[in-house]
């Protein structure tokens, strides 16, 4: 069982890099507490209920930033959405970016193409925090799934 | 512990619906949010509470039979919905609408209903409290708020206190520093004076036999420099 057990150390030291590095908050803690017995793969779940969401809202972001007239109250909007799912995540450094992106959207008072320029900015950077974030929770995901493949158990949070 | 993982669920004009015979609570939560409803629903799932999740205000009111326009063909008098919990900020109907729809309803307005939103907005708040909404979760909701709404639960039978209704709670009035006149969270403003309802928590001033949570974010609002009790 000594695979398993390195595993399972392998795990734990990994979900504490994620929230020592600050993509994940408490929130995901909060979340694991919610994993019971009659819902063994709620945390899973949930997550990819987000990434489904952060897709689409990704999609309606770029779409909104390429008309001709660009309504912020629509950018502001999903961004307070992608804000919100985030958050109830726990992906921490994606719900910063949401908001200084939001900030952005709410100075829109501005005519020009500076205020396009730097909502465009701030697109990619929320598009690049949801990568991290993604392939992180991806990697956690691939880590239990072996551990209990090996026939080990997921340690207590 | 009882839950309903086995019992099948039957699908009613679009709703999942539970069986009524269960003595758990049943809970309403609306949220526009996939991924919150998704939470929220396991939040009140491991609370032991029965949950039905709809996606808008709408919903939530066809769901009651409220809505004018589309009410289900069947009736939902089996499924007495115990506590609504809903999303502030919601396209159509915001939660506040969805509040003051359900208090102007002599049907439902006796149910407890619970507003969550990520802003933690002062007069939000408070517009919210006004209009008869038992408490204000600022998301992301946690399991010490949920666990905190057995307290507002209409079945639940209390010695010595009137927690129904609330009419009491609605005029409390607030008794902490007055402190910085900032609408931040973190210092509560007493100084509007029309204002009346700040300490929703309390069944009433007088006989406080049910103390305000310590653990109540809208408490902790209030806990601003005073450190004491309201």
């Amino acid at each position: 069982m000594d695979g398993v057990v390195q595993l399972q150390k392998q795990l734990v030291d990994y979900i504490a890099s994620l929230f020592h590095e600050g993509f994940l908050d408490e929130q995901f803690n909060q979340l694991q507490q919610l994993q019971d017995e009659s819902n063994p793969d709620f945390v899973v779940e949930v997550v990819s209920l987000f990434f489904e969401d952060s897709e689409r809202l990704l999609n309606e972001l770029a779409k909104a930033l390429e008309q001709e007239t660009i309504d912020f109250r629509k950018v502001d909007a999903h961004v307070h959405q992608f804000k919100g799912s985030s958050s109830s995540i726990g992906a921490h450094r994606v719900q910063n970016v949401c908001i200084t992106f939001r900030n952005y959207c709410e100075e829109q008072n501005v005519e020009g193409v500076e205020p396009w320029h730097r909502c465009l900015k701030c697109l990619q950077q929320v598009k690049h925090e949801y990568s991290l974030v993604r392939n992180k929770l991806e990697t956690l995901f691939q880590l239990e799934k072996q551990i209990i493949a090996a026939g080990g158990s997921l340690p207590a949070t | 512990m009882e839950r309903n993982v086995f019992v099948s669920r039957r699908r009613i004009d679009g709703f999942d619906v539970l069986p009524s015979d269960s003595a758990e609570a049943h809970v309403l939560a609306v949220d526009d949010s996939l991924v919150d409803r998704k939470v929220i629903e396991q939040l009140l799932k491991i609370s032991s509470f029965k949950v039905t999740a709809v996606d808008s205000g709408r919903r939530a009111l066809q769901f009651l039979g409220l809505d004018e326009e589309k009410s289900s063909s069947v009736g939902f008098d089996g499924l007495k919905v115990d506590l609504i919990i809903t999303d502030y900020c919601m396209p159509g109907m915001t939660g506040y609408e969805l509040l003051k729809k359900i208090k102007e309803s002599s049907n439902f307005r006796e149910i407890p209903v619970v507003i969550m939103s990520s802003e933690n907005v002062i007069a939000r708040i408070d517009r919210c409290l006004e209009e008869g909404a038992e408490d204000f979760f600022v998301k992301p909701v946690k399991l010490s708020d949920v666990k905190r709404l057995k307290d507002y639960m209409m079945r639940e039978v209390r010695f010595g206190t009137a927690n129904s209704g609330g009419t009491n709670k609605r005029k409390l009035q607030e008794s902490c520093d007055p402190t910085s006149s900032e609408p931040s969270i973190s210092s509560l403003s007493s100084s509007s004076s029309d204002s009346p309802s700040r300490s929703p928590i309390s069944p009433s001033s007088a006989s406080s036999s049910i103390p305000t949570p310590l653990d109540s974010p809208v408490r902790r609002l209030k806990m601003t420099n005073t450190g004491g009790l309201i």
